[in-house]
């Protein structure tokens, strides 16, 4: 039984592969083009006409890694599900697979870490044509990066997860806004945590966003040693916490509400 | 209706009550079918059907009762049923990002089809249902009945024991209609037990060897569609129908005067200009054709027309469930 419900598993994981990768220009489109501006306004433009420091695109660069690869896992989740659950229903055929119900969102989940960290990785070699010279990114950290990056994945796929299994087709717009907006601009995606001092209740607020930790995962692992000194960010502990946290609170309860959606 | 070994399904005291209701939406329900059965599960919109077809198709979880599918408790090994059951939904869940005979193939994939197999099962069953034209395509441009041929090749490709088809012809062409009668017929002879719900009494009468009427989440009867129509009161009656009659009362008279007779009505709606019609209902309405015509020669009648009315099973329909709208 246990080899029948894993063949359906990777059947059903391949499934994805396949469909996306077939479309897979339009992908790399979808999760490149807001990192192409973003990278190259803040990391180019606004250096050159002396609105931010040469030093910032290495700094941001970090939050755009880790902003991608989230957006691009949350939404190889979210929008097939609140489609499929809503009204298309052509998860049916996976439903009726012989596997666990949960399953169907572990491989769902498991795909969209894939997406995720193939938008992620995408950004290094995007950054170094754009930022040109100013691209810096250390090596000396590449396992934790590699880690950091899958897990950045890991989380916008278990986020997507649960925004899927709640949100109905006719919220879509307005959830989007709702949740997307907030999550993009209180991420420390565009600045480091620790450069937020000034403004306590804001560094405490972003605390509550999981994207700060992956963007500031990321810089730990990404952001070399400038004139001699070293980014300090948050703890590679509680980053790892958080963000293992993050996974298994929303994996757990994406995955109820998703029983409850097909099972009643 | 073998009846050997194990029924195909068994359905128990069956209760589901929705988080949300009052009522239960199936309140008591047993059945079995036996393999290789065709069993029509009709019933007026919210008769409990669908919550029935989900429950025996693990997407519903009872309240109480169970549900075996081969002897396999649905609620309790799920994963076991899927691997045996097929799923024919009314409306198209159709995987709109694959190629039609992609669709087949995963689908015998995640059943665990081993790949050679599934590729020539796949070739077969969408040239037997007529799509082999258009396999490469997906399925946007697709038409109903297309669509629903479709997921009836899909299917099939795991080889499921039992198939359920919720209101399978429903919004079909009647080309499309018939022909997937004839396939539903030719998987039943292959031995596949099928379970069907219909709003289409003309579809259950033709397919069915056994019907269940469903109202308020509770079986009304349950017997073959011959035995069904037996039911309306009355039963079976003789239509006669007369031409150059002088007194209608007369001829009325001498039609209740044969002896066996029950009851003589005339029928309101003229069949053809200048004839009269009336029905007549006895135990075995047969024996009273040769008296009847008598009845009218003897009155200085023409007889046009004799006939067996049989109550069509949407009278039975109408007679257990009522007229009014759901």
């Amino acid at each position: 039984m246990n080899k029948l419900a894993l063949k359906a598993f990777f059947a059903i994981l391949r499934r994805d592969i396949v469909v996306t990768w077939r479309e897979f220009i339009p992908f790399l489109l979808q999760a490149l083009m807001q990192p192409l501006f973003i990278l190259f306004i803040f990391g180019k433009v606004l250096p050159n006409i002396g609105l931010a420091s040469g030093s910032f695109a290495s700094l941001m660069l970090p939050g755009i890694v880790a902003l991608s690869g989230m957006i691009a896992a949350m939404q190889g989740v979210t929008l097939p599900l609140v489609l499929d659950l809503g009204f298309a229903r052509e998860i049916d055929d996976r439903l009726l697979s012989p596997l666990p119900v949960w399953w169907v969102p572990l491989e769902k989940v498991l795909f969209a870490t894939m997406r995720g960290t193939v938008a992620s990785s995408v950004i290094f070699p995007l950054g170094r044509l754009i930022l040109g010279s100013g691209y810096a990114v250390r090596t000396d950290r590449l396992p934790i990066l590699i880690g950091m990056v899958v897990l950045t994945a890991l989380v916008g796929s278990t986020i997507g997860l649960l925004m899927g299994t709640t949100i109905k087709p006719e919220q879509i717009s307005l959830m989007f806004t709702l949740i997307f907006t907030p999550l993009l601009f209180t991420g420390c995606t565009y600045y480091p945590w620790g450069a937020l001092n000034h403004i306590r209740w804001f560094q405490i607020l972003v605390l509550f966003n999981p994207l700060t930790y992956a963007a500031e995962g990321l810089r730990y692992s990404m952001v070399p040693p400038m004139n001699g000194f070293v980014l300090t960010t948050l703890g590679l502990n509680w980053i790892l916490l958080a963000l293992g946290m993050s996974v298994v609170v929303m994996f757990a309860l994406g995955t109820r509400t998703f029983y409850k959606r097909v099972v009643t | 209706m073998t009846g050997m070994g194990t029924p195909a399904i068994a359905v128990r005291n069956l209760v589901k009550r929705y988080s949300k209701s009052k009522t239960n939406a199936v309140d008591g329900v047993s059945f079995e079918v036996s393999r290789g059965e065709i069993f029509g599960l009709l019933g007026p919109n919210g008769a409990g059907k669908t919550t029935t077809i989900g429950v025996l198709t693990t997407s519903i979880v009872p309240t109480e009762g169970s549900a075996h599918i081969y002897d396999v408790d649905v609620a309790r090994d799920p994963i076991s049923v899927k691997q045996r059951i097929a799923v024919v939904p009314q409306q198209s869940n159709l995987d709109r990002s694959l190629k039609v005979r992609e669709i087949l193939t995963f689908h015998a994939a995640y059943h665990g089809v081993p790949r050679k197999q599934r590729e020539a099962l796949a070739d077969k069953l969408l040239d037997e249902l007529g799509l082999g034209e258009r396999k490469n395509e997906k399925v946007n441009r697709y038409s109903g009945g297309m669509a629903q041929r479709l997921m009836i090749a899909r299917a099939l490709m795991h080889e499921p024991d039992v198939l359920f088809l919720d209101e399978p012809t429903n919004n079909l062409d009647p080309q499309s209609r018939l022909f997937l009668w004839e396939r539903i017929r030719e998987m039943n002879a292959r031995g596949l037990t099928i379970l069907l719900t219909t709003h289409d009494m003309d579809e259950a009468d033709k397919l069915c060897n056994r019907i269940a009427v469903m109202d308020h989440g509770k079986i009304l009867v349950n017997d073959t569609p011959a035995e069904l129509k037996k039911m309306i009161p009355g039963g079976t009656a003789l239509e006669v129908r007369a031409s150059g009659v002088r007194a209608a009362e007369k001829v009325e008279a001498a039609l209740a005067a044969i002896s066996g007779v029950t009851k003589v009505e005339p029928v309101a709606e003229e069949a053809e200009p200048g004839t009269l019609t009336w029905r007549l209902y006895a135990e075995a309405v047969n024996n009273h054709i040769g008296p009847a015509a008598q009845a009218v020669l003897g009155e200085g009648a023409e007889v046009r027309d004799l006939s067996v009315k049989q109550p069509s099973l949407e009278e039975v329909f109408i007679f257990l469930t009522g007229r009014h709208l759901r």
